[in-house]
């Protein structure tokens, strides 16, 4: 096995026996990263000088042999909407095309503070908006399991660069499956903590009260490494909780025996894609093999979760949104008075879906239809959220497909916003209620492309999480299959 | 509640989005669909039920008042589109 195509866990011992310079790592993996880029389009911007500076840096450290983590002098990437400092971050926009932030998001100073290498910034739909990557400004990030099959969204370039072992692990954010959706359909772990769980500073907001910072990983293990060291509480953040962060990688170890999953009905629909509804219930099968009790729940408003979430999310969007204003930062489109330079910078800078939700929401926050969408649609976010509360009274944990189907060609839900939509109906229901969910592969379809199986858990128990997928993915074999990077 | 073409235009107006009249037709048709979608919300009886505004309680909070460090004028000027003088420039508003 190539040095690139590696896990953390397992480079990283070689680091700290010094058996590996944190250079040569970043060079291997640069140097393929670079290679396959041109297939994959993972990248808006590649930070190769950063990185082996970085890296030099990682090399001193661990030189040193003081204050050495598991990520010491790794390689990974970051999703282009958390602000790295000197480094533009571009949220996939036009209007953000020549930002540079003057300062670093919480997270991304906790990689840098334990020695992490930065490769670049990682492609995605603007604003996060979106499931397929496809409305980035900048380009189409591949799906590496075929050419033809986009990676998922919003977080597609993170996933994409971790599936093709252009980066170790990536960071990415999670609205409404952004984390999830993508790591199903590249066949990785993706993370997407309990809200408050992982500081926002420095995130570029979509929906605040749904957004949230998570991993991407090449297994379990990676990915409880990655959260060991991003979460925790921030003063920066208001919305950041302040509890204890548990042990993962300790945790992530134990038994499930004895451990209850509930499957809830309303995730397995008639008409559910035979494929994917046969891989998950193989990986819950394979859960009660090692002694977990499987139980059904049952969570009637979690249907409408999906309504709900394209009232709010749209709603927060257009307030958040209307920052970009052609004053402070981002693009300026010149106007005769102040109201034509906002509308006409507003009009160049955001693409088409950003325009939709921004005007959806700011319809259904408008007078006189506030109380129909927004409120409604709060009211039947508590009921959605009491729902999971009584299913947690009786489980542990619940299992569910993550993506309702394997990746999907280009173009193929671009035309209708609505069929693009539909693609985050298993994953929304987790951003209303702020829960945890994480998801790993559990299959693959007859076209060869990855099927993700999504655990949910009680809230700040992301630990759960990472417990039932590692005990999952230590008894298969699908988190060591690697992508051809054809066109099929 | 059926969207018009004027309901979209008093919206972009609204979020400051100039718009051209293929767009308004396109968002109309757009938006009409998910509004459509989003009425399923309707099935539920909600009478009863407080808004969830947010997934954790928050409260507000309050750190001590005193000085920290901040960007300096240059940092939080870098990024803007057209500085003079120390200050952001806009086309004249009265």
């Amino acid at each position: 096995m190539e040095l690139h195509q590696k896990t953390i866990h397992e480079v990283s011992a070689d680091l700290k026996a010094k058996k590996l310079s944190s250079v040569e790592l970043t060079k291997a993996v640069m140097d393929h990263l670079e290679k396959v880029e041109p297939k994959v389009q993972a990248f808006i911007t590649i930070t190769r000088d950063e990185a082996f500076k970085q890296a030099a840096e990682a090399d001193k450290r661990l030189a040193t042999g003081k204050d050495i983590t598991a990520l010491t002098g790794v390689p990974v990437g970051i999703k282009d909407l958390l602000c790295t400092k000197g480094v533009r971050t571009t949220c996939g926009s036009r209007m953000l095309e020549n930002f540079v932030p003057p300062y670093n998001a919480t997270v991304v100073e906790k990689l840098y503070s334990v020695g992490a290498v930065s490769v670049g910034k990682t492609n995605m739909d603007e604003y996060a908006m979106g499931s397929s990557t496809e409305t980035s400004f900048y380009k189409k990030t591949k799906n590496p399991w075929n050419l033809n099959c986009v990676p998922g969204g919003s977080s597609g370039g993170s996933a994409a660069c971790v599936s093709a072992d252009q980066a170790f692990a990536s960071l990415g954010s999670d609205t409404g499956g952004s984390i999830r959706q993508p790591a199903a359909l590249c066949g990785i772990v993706g993370l997407k903590p309990t809200y408050g769980r992982v500081s926002r500073y420095g995130l570029i907001a979509f929906a605040s009260s749904l957004d949230q910072i998570g991993p991407f990983g090449k297994d379990v293990e990676d990915c409880a490494i990655m959260m060991q060291v991003i979460s925790g509480h921030d003063s920066k953040d208001s919305t950041s909780a302040d509890i204890p962060v548990p042990d993962y990688l300790g945790e992530m170890r134990k038994s499930v025996k004895g451990l209850k999953v509930g499957i809830p009905k309303e995730f397995f629909p008639d008409g559910l894609n035979k494929e994917v509804s046969e891989a998950v219930k193989k990986a819950i099968e394979e859960l009660k093999k090692q002694g977990a009790e499987i139980h059904e729940v049952s969570l009637p408003a979690s249907p409408y979760a999906l309504a709900v979430y394209y009232v709010l999310a749209p709603s927060e969007a257009s307030s958040n949104l209307a920052r970009y204003d052609g004053v402070r930062y981002g693009l300026r489109v010149p106007g005769e008075n102040i109201m034509e330079m906002y509308s006409k910078t507003r009009a160049a800078g955001f693409g088409p879906e950003v325009k939709r939700r921004i005007m959806l929401g700011t319809y259904a926050l408008s007078s006189g239809y506030y109380d129909a969408y927004y409120l409604k649609a709060l009211k039947v976010r508590r009921l959605i959220k009491q729902d999971y509360d009584k299913a947690f009274e009786k489980v542990d944990v619940i299992a569910t497909p993550t993506a309702p189907n394997p990746a999907f060609r280009f173009g193929e839900k671009t035309g209708d916003p609505l069929t693009m939509y539909l693609e985050d109906i298993f994953t929304v229901s987790i951003n209303i209620t702020g829960l945890p969910g994480l998801s790993v592969p559990c299959g693959m379809s007859k076209t060869e492309l990855p099927i993700g199986l999504q655990l949910i858990g009680k809230a700040f128990d992301e630990a759960t999480l990472l417990r039932t997928a590692y005990a999952y993915e230590q008894a298969t074999e699908w988190h060591k299959q690697k992508p051809s990077l054809k066109e099929a | 509640m059926a969207l018009s073409e004027k309901d979209v235009q008093y919206v972009a107006k609204l979020a400051r989005l100039e718009v051209t009249d293929q767009e308004v037709a396109k968002y109309t048709q757009q938006l009409a669909n998910i509004l459509e979608y989003v009425e399923q919300l309707n099935k539920l009886d909600t009478a009863n039920v407080e808004p969830l505004t947010h997934p954790l309680d928050v409260k507000n909070v309050f750190r001590e008042d005193k000085v920290q460090p901040s960007l300096t004028q240059q940092e939080v000027l870098s990024n803007g589109p057209e500085v003079q003088s120390g200050h952001f420039r806009v086309p004249k508003i009265m």
